[in-house]
């Protein structure tokens, strides 16, 4: 399985990182190491180009994530229309990645802040799609 | 160095819609260009046509247009970074003209967007970022600005009232601009209150999609005399990108692309930011003019508010931008808009602006972004 489902729409589907699916689907996130040099990639890389090596492995991203930057967005472009209003950020973690996602639709906008604690985690969407998004602690 | 000169800049009206095709729309930019210069068409030795594709169904437009305006036999080139797009194409016409292929080149920017639906065109937009990774999560170019927006307010505390004194400034300067889609003054609280689009962004923090087209010839320095007599020189040009991710963003408070083509265009142009008489930066949403302002070195980080707040950035401030209106104003046609920027710091530069013009004006710059900070273009120009 690739990235067909991914997401609220997908454009596309195959990747040499569609393993990435697989662990979302066993309840992970996954990032990866490059294990010549080490560099760490989110988004997902399968190619190193700082040492130009393919041999990557995958990481969890299992650290509490700091909220960055967020926007509550009313206005859904097309394929998105019925999912307004939702909430996207981008959380900074400390396996030296970020990550942008959706919060998850349990956290009010009265309680947002920059700087508060989120973790990353998959989320089951309608019709048998499936994502990330982030959640308080 | 300065011996690439732009000696004709033209732009159509920017509209909502513009109910004609995109070859007729961009005739419109090509004749304000060409006019009172003493050349034709035959004159012209290469064309490079700026556009983000996916808006109209033309494939290869840049084929279309040359037979449209009679150039062909000519080459022509076809340059795309969607909202810079004709600033890059800029660049590479002045490549070609200092490489010694071409004397003369028309540099061609348009964008006939309302070929799609308001959420047909955000989510051509949001495909502008990473479709695997991102777009899937219903991005948007205000969300990404938003972003940007909610993250300069909670480091340096601006607030939604500083983002919308930008586009009362703005809307003023529109009224005078008959090129302008929306030509009427907003107050602060009719900014304030409309609907909310992207917290904190407003729809009247929001630039509008739009038709339109513009046209910047660019000569080599003894042909550019030869031609005009007001030829206005390329001193100094920038261009850097930055993640198209989201996630790869190392700082949410300015655009690293904008800061670093601003070195370059000052460093090539022998200039600082205190040299330059008139600005036009990429006031897609107003956070955007404010970034702008810190990005170029106008204002220290964090402190681009003061300028708007003092008004330094009117006509008569110590720092005069976007007194054409702004993208906010004008629309933002996205593969013509670079084009109508420098259209309006060549007019400033030889005192033709018929909206407000700065006083003696010898120096302005270009500020072009593409996408959510992703591709950065700054362009000095000198009388």
């Amino acid at each position: 399985m690739g990235f067909e489902n991914f997401g609220t729409v997908s454009f596309t589907a195959e990747a040499k990182v569609a393993d990435f699916i697989t662990q979302l689907e066993a309840g992970k996130v996954m990032a990866t190491r490059c294990r010549k040099c080490g560099g760490s990639y989110f988004p997902p890389k399968a190619d190193c180009p700082k040492c130009l090596s393919s041999d990557v492995e995958w990481f969890e991203v299992k650290s509490q994530g700091k909220l960055a930057s967020y926007t509550v967005v009313n206005y859904g472009p097309s394929g998105f229309e019925n999912d307004a209003p939702y909430i996207l950020a981008l959380a900074k973690f400390d396996e030296g990645i970020q990550i942008l996602a959706r919060l998850s639709r349990d956290i009010e906008e009265k309680d947002i802040t920059i700087g508060m604690n989120l973790t990353v985690s998959p989320v089951k969407l309608p019709e048998g799609r499936i994502a990330y998004e982030f959640i308080k602690g | 160095m300065e011996d690439v000169a732009v000696i004709g800049a033209g732009q159509s009206v920017f509209s909502r819609s513009c109910g004609e095709s995109i070859r007729e729309l961009c005739f419109e930019a090509y004749k304000e260009a060409l006019e009172g210069l003493d050349i034709t068409g035959n004159d012209i030795d290469a064309s490079v046509v700026c556009s983000a594709p996916e808006y109209d169904k033309q494939r290869s437009p840049s084929g279309l247009i040359s037979e449209y305006l009679e150039l062909t036999p000519k080459p022509t080139f076809y340059v795309e970074t969607v909202c810079s797009s004709s600033s890059t194409g800029l660049r590479v016409a002045w490549s070609l003209i200092k490489a010694g292929l071409h004397k003369t080149v028309a540099v061609i920017g348009f964008q006939k967007m309302s070929e799609l639906s308001s959420r047909d065109a955000a989510e051509r937009m949001g495909r502008g970022g990473d479709i695997i990774w991102e777009s899937p999560f219903g991005i948007t170019m205000p969300a990404g600005y938003a972003m940007y927006a909610r993250a300069h307010m909670a480091r340096y505390g601006t607030t939604e009232e500083h983002l919308a004194k930008v586009r009362v400034k703005n809307s003023h300067y529109g009224v005078d601009n008959p090129k302008a889609n929306y030509r009427k003054e907003l107050s602060l609280e009719a900014i304030l209150n409309s609907e909310m689009i992207t917290s904190p962004l407003k729809k009247f923090d929001c630039c509008a999609n739009a038709d339109g087209s513009s046209c910047v010839i660019l000569a080599r320095g003894d042909v550019a005399k030869s031609i005009s007599k007001t030829p206005i020189w390329v001193a100094g040009l920038g261009a850097a990108t930055d993640t198209m991710t989201m996630a790869g963003r190392e700082s949410l408070t300015g655009l690293r692309c904008a800061q670093e083509a601003a070195r370059q265009a000052y460093k090539m142009a022998g200039v600082k930011p205190q040299d330059i008489d008139v600005a036009e930066v990429h006031d897609c949403f107003t956070v955007s003019e404010l970034l702008a302002y810190e990005d170029l070195g106008f204002a220290k980080p964090g402190e681009g508010v003061g300028l708007i707040e003092n008004k330094e950035t009117y006509a008569d401030g110590k720092i005069p931008v976007n007194v054409d209106g702004g993208l906010l104003s004008k629309g933002h046609p996205i593969g013509a808009t670079g084009g109508s920027q420098i259209r309006t710091i060549v007019r400033q530069l030889r005192g033709e602006a018929t909206e407000a013009q700065v006083k003696d004006a010898e120096i302005g710059l270009v500020h072009n972004i593409g996408g959510v900070g992703q591709y950065g273009n700054v362009t000095i120009l000198r009388r």
